[in-house]
């Protein structure tokens, strides 16, 4: 490395990211702790010259409130459905894309295509595919014209309708529907990492195993899975991640109401309870907020804890 | 010996044809399950599609079409108009290629100060900025609400560009770039005098191509799907970005959605973001392997 004459020279070049980063990331960080632990903290009142007192009072208060509990509810169930169930259908499809030869590249574009897309226009075709037109749950006037294609679908195995995301729907076929959509979408991004590490398992490993005359699924479990295991780790964490950010897929199937007509909020989640409070109660949002930074803190954690000791580097 | 060496052979080849009819068995099933698959991944794409020039009555049939009996591309003139759609794509477009621009141009300087200078704290430095990448991002934004509040910044360009021009991940993916092109090379152009911002721009920038361009695609699918953000600051129809504009085109309709028109809407901002995907796939899948972040 060259010894510059001129060390000015590099902070000049860093001048523009360090202001931004200043003003936008180290503030923020410095002001959200400050603002949580000011009780009741709101900024209308700040320019107004209120003094708030120190203390913890926005984490109890968020912790006491049914509307956060709820929220929390909603993350949590998300996320432990979503990422294995998403997980486990991605490394089947990695390893059979990876077995396979003709096809393979088209079927590997197809399977990355939900990524290209906007979660809130898809989610609007997922609602329609859905939705009941004209639902019998909603006005008097209204009868059911189409049951929506997944409707159509299940009775045509001879199932009955359901009320997928209507007025008047269960909370059990909320979440049912926001699973397939989250899983639906989580997908490509899993195949795309685990089709990588597959190809990258040296091809000795399973010829040494044909030799031997290994049974497949020992092959799979002894070493496929091992070999793959750094990236199903990372796979793992940053689904937790994203599990616990989850927020626009919900906008964009049951839109700004976070939940089905009648019953606004019943699908919000921690993100969007920081969003309802952030130009109101800003002591609120960033406890709230501190909260979801230890959540993920702590499970990426266990995760690398875990995959540590499981890791076959 | 050679009688050994047959025997062997044959044991060989009685153990592969075994393994053949294995194989060929177990790849009926693997192309079966991939290709059941590959369809639930497409089938939304095809409904919205099919869905988007289906008449209002055709679409409420209670027994669905798989094909429309009538094509009507009206609906996607009037989803033009309805949700506004060409002044939104301006803004989008605005605001992503000046961003895009301007987060190249501090990406790379501050890259190149990375890779290649020395500098007191240099380290510590990246390591804090690397540290700010665990901080979800909903944490700063309660605060950068407040702040471009008070700057007056609400409903204009500016809200939706300034506050991320920088990533942090942009710049340590460059930087791992930079690093890679020999020291060397700068060695020498040092010795004939040139200037870093001429090393910079003729020798570093070129080299490092595949990863700017990716830079920039993953930038402008970002403001193509950036919703949160837009929707708190910027919504103002004059600097609505897409995705805000498209959620609000079609929910604050009270009663009956027409959702033909709704789906051709959706196909419409689809339609950009699958022709870059199609033709730009490398940079995508190798800029998104890397990353692990949505836009």
């Amino acid at each position: 490395m060259v010894e510059s004459k001129h060390k000015w020279k590099a902070w000049l070049y860093l001048s523009p990211a360090i202001i931004l980063l200043l003003v936008f990331t180290v503030w923020p960080i410095i002001n959200t702790v400050r603002m949580a632990f000011l009780e009741n903290y709101n900024s209308m009142g700040a320019v107004g010259g209120k003094i708030y007192a120190f203390g913890i009072g926005n984490f109890k208060q968020v912790l006491d409130y049914k509307l956060f509990l709820n929220c929390l509810g909603n993350t949590m169930l998300l996320t432990v459905l979503t990422v294995p169930l998403s997980t486990i259908l991605a490394l089947l499809i990695a390893v059979c894309l990876n077995a396979i030869k003709p096809l393979q590249r088209i079927l590997q574009t197809i399977f990355f295509l939900p990524y290209v897309t906007n979660s809130i226009a898809i989610g609007m075709v997922f609602a329609a595919m859905f939705n009941m037109v004209g639902s019998a749950f909603g006005g008097e006037n209204e009868i059911v014209v189409t049951a929506g294609i997944i409707n159509n679908v299940i009775e045509f195995f001879g199932g009955e309708a359901v009320n997928w995301i209507n007025a008047g729907s269960t909370y059990a076929a909320n979440i049912t529907v926001m699973v397939v959509y989250i899983v639906w979408n989580a997908l490509p991004f899993k195949i795309l990492i685990l089709l990588g590490g597959l190809q990258s398992i040296n091809k000795q490993y399973y010829d040494a195993a044909r030799v031997d005359g290994t049974r497949r699924s020992r092959v799979f479990t002894k070493i496929t899975v091992p070999l793959l295991s750094p990236m199903l780790a990372y796979v793992v964490i940053t689904g937790f991640i994203g599990g616990f950010k989850e927020y626009s897929s919900i906008v964009g199937i049951f839109g700004e109401h976070m939940g089905p007509a009648g019953d606004a909020k019943r699908l919000n989640t921690m993100v969007g309870f920081i969003y309802d409070s952030l130009s109101t109660q800003q002591g609120r949002a960033s406890a709230a907020a501190l909260i979801l930074f230890g959540i993920i803190f702590v499970v990426t954690m266990i995760n690398l804890y875990v995959s540590k000791k499981k890791t076959h580097y | 010996m050679s009688d050994n060496k047959t025997m062997h052979a044959k044991d060989l080849q009685k153990v592969s044809s075994k393994q053949t009819a294995g194989k060929i068995l177990s790849k009926f099933w693997v192309y079966l399950f991939l290709i059941v698959m590959a369809l639930i991944v497409l089938f939304p794409f095809y409904w919205m599609l099919i869905s988007s020039v289906k008449s209002i009555d055709e679409y409420r049939l209670s027994v669905p079409t798989l094909f429309p009996k009538e094509i009507l591309w009206s609906n996607y003139v009037e989803a033009f108009n309805q949700a506004n759609l060409g002044r939104l794509f301006l803004n989008t477009l605005y605001v992503g290629l000046v961003s895009t621009l301007l987060s190249l141009v501090i990406t790379v300087l501050s890259a190149f100060a990375f890779a290649r200078l020395e500098f007191k704290g240099k380290n510590a430095l990246f390591a804090a900025l690397l540290a700010t990448m665990m901080i979800p991002g909903e944490l700063f934004t309660i605060t950068n609400y407040a702040t471009v509040n008070s700057l007056g910044w609400m409903d204009s360009y500016t809200v939706l560009i300034v506050p991320f021009l920088v990533s942090v991940f942009y710049i340590y993916l460059l930087r791992q770039n930079f690093l890679q092109i020999p020291n060397e090379l700068y060695l020498a152009a040092k010795v004939d005098g040139t200037s870093d911002l001429k090393y910079l721009w003729k020798v570093m920038i070129p080299l490092a191509l595949p990863t700017l361009i990716s830079i920039t695609i993953l930038k402008m699918m970002g403001a193509w799907n950036s919703y949160v953000w837009p929707r708190l600051v910027a919504n103002d129809e004059k600097y609505q970005l897409i995705t805000n504009g498209l959620r609000n085109a079609f929910t604050d309709s009270t009663g009956d959605v027409n959702i033909p028109v709704q789906m051709a809407a959706v196909a419409i901002v689809s339609l950009p973001l699958f022709l870059v995907f199609i033709f730009l796939r490398k940079y995508i899948m190798k800029g998104v392997s890397r990353s692990g972040i949505k836009g």
